[in-house]
């Protein structure tokens, strides 16, 4: 059976499916954190007394991985460029760098979660922590999913750029558009968590 | 953006490494000023300041959203209405006096 717009425009949405589909997940996952977001806004504001992030936490690890995530994002974007002039060995090393940075960031956080259980915190210890680790955590388990379907869209899935490379390519702008989102979740969590 | 050719696609990288530069100066910038150790209300409000010139340089640049068609702005602008009634819903609670104070 042919999927139906997987490469060409639909003419009702203006866009091809998949792009449609990631978008509308994506707007689902605006309210998953967004639910979030807002329990430990009003956890805060209803409390007698809250720790400062940079009192508990720490800052330089999670500016590090600040970097290391927004380098990620250009590297993926590159990748996706890489395609669009038609070079597949520069997609292949973005996209390797992409991987990469991921598994710095998630290397990074276990550090920063092991230093934090030797010190007794944990997501029971208070609200703070409790918070810190859920949203860290949620993250945490995005960039491993984003990182499952960039190893496979460099590894076996690209074998799709001989076949049908238009929609290859647009498997690594949808895969992007997840991954950014990813980015841009950290990019609200690091100031909200660490900084305040 | 299906539709871009070569030339607008190196355009587009020297955007990229653009936009890069600028939220690696936005986050060194958000961490010296949390040294600073502001008062809540004037700290929260230059956090989240940088935060939304960030996340809007990701969206609109690394998400292509600067060029999108009508079909994602319309999805994102019924997320953006949803997200601020979820966000409202409970604020107001917590600022409702009468309830807020009488919940057991």
């Amino acid at each position: 059976m042919q999927i139906p717009y997987t490469v060409m425009a639909r003419p009702d949405t203006g866009v091809y499916n998949a792009k449609a589909g990631i978008w509308l997940f994506l707007a689902s996952e605006v309210m998953l954190f967004g639910a979030l977001f807002t329990s430990y806004i009003l956890l805060r504001v209803g409390a007698p007394t809250w720790p400062h992030g940079y009192e508990e936490l720490n800052v330089p690890l999670a500016t590090l991985n600040t970097a290391i995530l927004i380098t990620s994002s250009v590297t993926m974007v590159m990748s996706w460029a890489s395609l669009m002039m038609k070079n597949f060995k520069r997609y292949k090393l973005f996209m390797a760098l992409t991987i990469l940075c991921g598994l710095i960031f998630l290397i990074v956080k276990g550090f920063e979660y092991e230093h934090k259980f030797a010190a007794g915190h944990f997501p029971s210890t208070s609200n703070f922590f409790a918070v810190y680790f859920t949203l860290t955590g949620l993250h945490g388990l995005h960039v491993i999913g984003g990182m499952i379907v960039n190893a496979y869209l460099w590894g076996p899935g690209s074998k799709m750029w001989k076949t049908d490379p238009q929609r290859f390519t647009n498997r690594v702008e949808v895969a992007g558009l997840y991954w950014h989102f990813v980015d841009l979740v950290w990019i609200f969590l690091f100031p909200s968590l660490y900084l305040l | 953006m299906e539709t871009a050719n070569v030339e607008d696609i190196k355009k587009h990288v020297r955007v990229y490494i653009t936009v890069f530069a600028a939220l690696m100066a936005l986050t060194m910038i958000t961490v010296a000023v949390s040294y600073l150790h502001l008062k809540i209300v004037a700290a929260v409000t230059v956090a989240i300041f940088i935060a939304t010139v960030k996340g809007s340089l990701v969206a609109s640049y690394f998400m292509h959203l600067i060029s999108e068609k009508k079909m994602i702005y319309a999805t994102l602008i019924l997320t953006a209405i949803f997200l601020a009634a979820l966000m409202a819903l409970p604020l107001f609670a917590h600022s409702d006096i009468i309830t807020y104070h009488h919940v057991p």
